[in-house]
């Protein structure tokens, strides 16, 4: 099993036929994902590298049987973009799209509220990777390998340096989700740690944080109630100045809340193994599984 | 993005919060003339810039006649204030409000913010006006009122009514109360606001309300609609080299150390950063050149790494994921070449290509070192800037 994405996938693009579209539909395509087309609005009818092209979220869906979609649509339209294929019954939307003003998501999170069994993944995030078995976003391919790990991150390449670091030892993942570093994302760390408590294949879970907002205590609590497998924590802006906004959105240490500091001692007192150096992420999994 | 205390107060006023009658002066003279416009009366010239903590620094002060508004500004212009929020090295003052003196009977405390984890706009409301609302959440935390706003209705009437009854208004001050938070929300959603504050809020000796001070940060993603906005950035706020970056789309951000650090992926830069430290060094910067970095993003990131004379290595940390390998290392000896870079530099790369790229590096006859993690790349680097 993985979570989220997996062989019976039918992967729609929102935003094909541009460029970071194209190239990361048929990144998808070579890694064995089902693309089934894309949706540019105007351009219904078309083909575009050989994918069939729709007006609508809705005609894709009635059309290839379309049941996850991935975004790249520019900021301004991303929003809609979201909401559009929610309305449409896609089950799982994976929004990679950066920039996407606050008010607007806080808009589509409103309506994705009324329809809980949509999972929206994202936005300004990697999307999500199934070893072996299926992507939906921008993750490479090529530094995966089948396993029994999985990996939550609300940071890009700190994911892709947990996979590496995972993959040079000798263990695989199950499944790595990038859940964004906004201030409003769809599945928070919560949210995949429930996934992975659930999938069977999973033994292990690596979950990355960042400076900012109040998640990765939220997770804490709930890991210390509720989830049996070992998790390796790492928190990254340990060193960030306060007051500053690091990149992320959502990544700011304001008014003395959301510092490092603070979600490494409650992820501790959770049980959970915290890891100082960013380099240690995989050796921390490796020791606690034994494997 | 932030603006100033004046501009906040202009927004506010358009969507109907009221503030004391006022004016920006760049000058004493003109300070001088907006006090006398305002009746000659006593007047509060406030120091204009983008931190807290102004009273006590000393860049708040009541003048009692136009003349003395005009030796107060005279002194407040051009100086250097420092205080809780600046840092050390404090800002220069380059204008101030000239606002009437009022007959106050209370302050209260008012603000809007986004609320992550419900995902909607909380108003909060204190009676404690005037103080760091920190303080007051630390140690009074029951004098806080707040009002999760639901994003598809807005603020209602009773939600503001229950907050202008928990902070003791009564009488037509509460519908007066009821009618400014609707006004206040109304600015939050209009400007893509992510913060406003109005603190203190003000009970005039006349009964009304006025935001005696405003405070507005604004979403850096939704300032593609708001252009008249997006023109009040007031850029000698900013650190020069940043504001550089920014240019390049770079994301900058200037820090004490001596190691400069070169990475992709906001998440990576910051781990890249923290790494550093644990190695016992102090890193000079956080800088993220983004995802699709490339060959040009590589010359302008090491051009605003170089300005920084503090710089004593520099490493570079990417993870390419698709970014191939090669094509990043030429980026990198192009850049060292044409720059004349002569501080060593410790790259950490990975992705495609990535031993092509490492040939490159070490044909290209410059004195790059090379690691393969990034526990191996930070410790190198430490070392190689103990030793400069």
């Amino acid at each position: 099993m993985s979570v989220l994405i997996d062989k019976s996938t039918r992967l729609l693009v929102q935003g094909l036929t541009g460029r970071e579209g194209t190239f990361h539909a048929k990144q998808a395509a070579a890694y064995g994902t089902t693309v089934v087309g894309g949706v540019t609005p105007g351009k219904g009818g078309t083909t575009h590298e050989g994918w069939p092209i729709f007006d609508t979220v809705r005609d894709a869906v009635r059309e290839e049987g379309a049941n996850a979609s991935v975004i790249f649509v520019p900021p301004p339209f991303a929003a809609d973009a979201v909401m559009e294929s929610a309305e449409a019954g896609i089950a799982v939307i994976v929004c990679i799209t950066e920039g996407i003003p606050t008010l607007d998501m806080m808009r589509a999170m409103t309506y994705l509220k009324s329809r809980p069994h949509v999972r929206l993944v994202g936005p300004n995030c990697p999307g999500v990777i199934s070893a072996g078995r299926g992507k939906a976003g921008i993750i490479p391919g090529h530094i995966c390998r089948e396993g029994r790990i999985g990996i939550v991150s609300k940071s890009g390449t700190l994911t892709y340096e947990a996979i590496h670091q995972l993959t040079r030892l000798g263990l695989g993942q199950t499944t790595c989700i990038g859940i964004g570093g906004d201030p409003l994302i769809g599945t928070s760390h919560i949210d995949a740690l429930k996934l992975f408590a659930a999938d069977s294949e999973t033994d292990a879970v690596i979950m990355i944080g960042e400076i900012g907002g109040s998640a990765e205590e939220e997770a804490a609590a709930w890991i210390k109630e509720h989830f049996k497998k070992p998790v390796v924590a790492f928190i990254a802006g340990q060193t960030a100045p306060p007051g500053r906004r690091m990149g992320h959105a959502g990544a700011i240490i304001a008014g003395g809340k959301g510092t490092a500091a603070e979600k490494m001692a409650a992820l501790q007192a959770a049980g959970v193994h915290v890891v100082k150096s960013p380099a240690d992420m995989g050796k921390a999994i490796k020791e606690m599984t034994g494997s | 993005m932030k603006i100033h205390e004046y501009q906040a107060k202009a927004i506010l006023a358009r969507h109907g919060v009221p503030a004391p009658r006022g004016e920006v002066a760049f000058s004493a003279a003109e300070a001088g003339q907006i006090a006398r416009k305002l009746g000659g009366g006593i007047v509060v010239v406030k120091a204009q810039i983008h931190a807290g903590g102004r009273g006590k620094g000393g860049g708040v002060k009541l003048a009692r006649s136009p003349e003395e508004a005009e030796k107060l500004a005279d002194t407040m212009i051009g100086m250097t204030l420092v205080t809780h929020q600046t840092g050390p090295d404090g800002r220069i003052v380059s204008r101030v409000l000239v606002e009437e003196g009022l007959q106050m009977t209370r302050e209260l405390y008012l603000s809007i913010v986004l609320d992550r984890a419900s995902g909607k706009p909380v108003m909060m409301a204190s009676p404690a006006g005037g103080m760091d609302i920190e303080e007051v959440a630390a140690a009074t935390p029951d004098k806080i009122t707040k009002v999760y706003i639901e994003p598809g209705v807005g603020l209602m009437p009773f939600e503001a009514r229950q907050l202008a009854f928990a902070i003791g208004l009564d009488g037509p001050q509460v519908n007066k109360a009821v009618k400014l938070m609707g006004a206040l929300y109304d600015a939050f959603l209009a400007s893509d606001a992510s913060m406003i504050e109005v603190n203190p809020l003000v009970v005039t000796a006349s009964g009304d309300l006025l935001a005696l001070d405003a405070k507005m940060n604004f979403d850096d993603n939704a300032l593609y609609r708001h252009p008249e906005i997006k023109d009040l950035r007031d850029l000698g706020e900013e650190d020069a080299l940043e504001i550089e970056a920014s240019k390049f789309s770079l994301n900058y951000i200037h820090l004490d150390g001596n190691i400069g650090c070169m990475v992709n992926g906001a998440g990576l830069a910051m781990a890249t950063m923290d790494i550093i430290k644990l190695s016992g060094g102090e890193p000079a910067n956080f800088l993220d050149v983004g995802g699709g970095a490339n060959a040009e993003q590589i010359r302008n990131a090491f051009n605003i790494l170089m300005s920084d004379k503090n710089v004593k290595a520099v490493l570079i940390n990417i993870f390419g994921g698709i970014l191939r390998c090669d094509v990043l290392a030429q980026g990198v000896v192009a850049a060292v070449k044409e720059l004349g870079v002569r501080v060593p530099i410790v790259i950490r790369m990975e992705g495609t290509n990535v031993e092509e790229g490492k040939r490159l590096l070490k044909e290209s006859g410059m004195n790059f070192t090379t690691a393969d993690s990034m526990g191996e790349a930070a410790n190198k680097v430490v070392q190689l800037a103990a030793k400069t």
